[in-house]
């Protein structure tokens, strides 16, 4: 058995390497299509056949990037927009999980309070930015509760199906083999409702990124979408494109960091592909 | 002889809204300590109820089931079972599996991992992702996870079912193995008769309508036994008898 078991992990080994070759292919075909695209907008941009005012180029906005970098300006918005976002996200994230996890468990809770939270999320988020804006006015406070409130309900809703969904007969093994209640929980419901918990985290910071550029483009002093935002009001095309490419980065790297998370917590999974 | 199990006037009736279904009724049965007994009948005997019953994992019936010095109240580690589907934790690997909530770091723990890996031949694999393993390999591994707990029963339900032939073939000898070097005692409902005859020392018939103990067919023949034997032959034909014959046959045709 060992021989073959050796030979099995070779070939395991080789069909690894193969796929990382076809993946570091698949990566180099997946770049040729922004590179086009960046090419022929600096050189449209530069023969004067787009107009520079609203299309802007690569190099300008490349430019407009380094300096906003040098005189410390990035530095400040990015502060301030990161803390938001983290803020928001990390009570709502909390709360959702906390409360998908009590509803998840408890049939009684989610008679209480799943029909009305259930209720709440089909309401548009941008529709109660107003009624937020009125009752927590136009300060820190009201934009940490609006992306709370985006990263709540992804989170809420994911931790919940995956506790709900949790394979029943496992409970039967759970109870023979004499899980306390709270092995039950560490043991058996949270592992196999990571994956939806995980879903739920990468949902909740994409919606958490939504709601930031929402509350910042709406009325803010500082953050990125001020900046966006005040960059329009004088034309500054580029420094509107620094922006969006920041939001761009800014929803990727999270995004990567789930991935992150999701690498390592669920190689078990079957159906996973890094 | 001491008995390990016994189970005394057991009856267990299905209700739902409309109606209630007799599924065992009055069952009697003793099984001895380090006995091999297994439980044929045809499907709907009621054979896994029972075996669910002696689990703890259904407490609603009536009569006493008594294992050691105990009545069955519950699930507990004393009956190990081992399910049709492996039922492995698909997020634990082979030896986290195997201890479940008991600690690794445990060194009478881990030595005892260690041993029952090497028994149920899964060496070099420990690390490894039950998505990763063969059906055979994953029922060796939920074995592996009954006996950690030094159950006094190990209660099997159609573990082997689901296998091909050749696997099946392979685990019942494995399976035997185990049970002539731990002596635990034994009770595998199954409905393959070769498989009852290859293993058991008792075989119990069951009927069908309400599930009723037949017969009790003690197998004395040494092991390890020989499929083609005339002994062995002889006993299919006999217990095969036993389950064809109908006495108060009904022209009952519901599927």
């Amino acid at each position: 058995m060992s021989a073959q078991t050796i030979a099995q992990n070779e070939q395991l080994v080789m069909s690894e390497r193969k796929k990382q070759a076809k993946i570091a292919k698949s990566a180099l075909r997946g770049t040729f299509l922004p590179l086009v695209v960046l090419i022929a907008w600096q050189a449209l941009g530069s023969a004067g056949i787009l107009p520079v005012q609203l299309f802007s180029s690569p190099s300008l906005i490349a430019t407009a990037f380094i300096d906003l970098v040098k005189s410390g300006e990035m530095a400040g918005h990015l502060q301030i927009s990161l803390t938001r976002a983290l803020l928001g996200f990390a009570l709502g994230g909390f709360l959702g999980l906390l409360i998908g996890i009590i509803v998840g468990m408890q049939k009684k809770s989610e008679e209480y309070l799943n029909p009305s939270i259930q209720m709440l999320r089909t309401v548009p988020l941008l529709a109660i930015t107003p009624l937020f804006i009125m009752w927590f006015g136009f300060g820190e406070l009201s934009k940490v509760l609006l992306i709370a409130l985006g990263a709540f309900f992804p989170l809420y809703l994911q931790t919940f199906l995956g506790l709900r969904n949790v394979d029943k007969k496992l409970y039967d093994v759970a109870r023979i083999l004499e899980y306390s209640r709270l092995e039950k929980i560490t043991k058996l419901m949270i592992p196999a409702a990571l994956p939806n918990i995980l879903l739920g985290i990468r949902l909740a910071l994409s919606s958490a990124w939504m709601c930031l550029v929402v509350a910042e483009l709406l009325g803010a002093d500082r953050g990125v979408g001020f900046m966006i935002q005040d960059a329009r009001s004088f034309m500054q095309t580029d420094i509107v494109f620094v922006g969006i490419i920041i939001f761009a980065l800014a929803g990727k790297i999270s995004d990567s960091f789930v991935r992150f998370l999701e690498n390592h917590l669920l190689k078990w999974q079957d159906s996973f592909k890094a | 002889m001491v008995s390990a199990l016994e189970i005394k006037h057991v009856s267990k009736t299905f209700k739902n809204d409309q109606e209630s279904i007799l599924v065992l009724k009055d069952l009697h049965l003793t099984v001895n300590d380090g006995e091999f007994v297994s439980i044929i009948g045809p499907s709907g005997c009621g054979k896994s109820t029972l075996l669910k019953l002696i689990a703890g994992l259904d407490l609603e019936f009536d009569g006493k089931i008594i294992v050691g010095n105990h009545q069955v109240s519950g699930p507990s580690k004393d009956r190990g079972f081992i399910f049709q589907e492996h039922r492995l934790f698909p997020w634990l690997n082979v030896e986290n599996n195997i201890s479940g909530n008991l600690s690794l770091k445990n060194q009478d723990t881990r030595k005892r991992v260690d041993d029952l890996i090497a028994l149920v031949k899964l060496k070099g694999f420990e690390r490894v992702y039950p998505r990763q393993l063969s059906g055979g390999m994953s029922q060796r591994v939920a074995i592996a996870r009954a006996l950690l707990r030094n159950p006094d029963v190990l209660l099997l339900d159609e573990p082997f079912g689901a296998l091909d032939a050749f696997t099946r073939t392979h685990l019942q000898e494995a399976l035997l193995e185990i049970w002539e070097r731990n002596k635990t005692t034994m009770v595998l409902v199954t409905h393959d008769l070769d498989e009852s005859l290859f293993l058991s020392e008792k075989v119990v018939v069951m009927d069908a309508k309400p599930g009723s103990i037949k017969a009790i067919v003690p197998i004395e023949i040494p092991y390890p036994r020989s499929r083609t034997s005339k002994s062995f032959q002889e006993l299919r034909s006999h217990i095969l008898n036993l389950l064809d014959h109908h006495p108060q046959d009904k022209e009952d045709w519901s599927i």
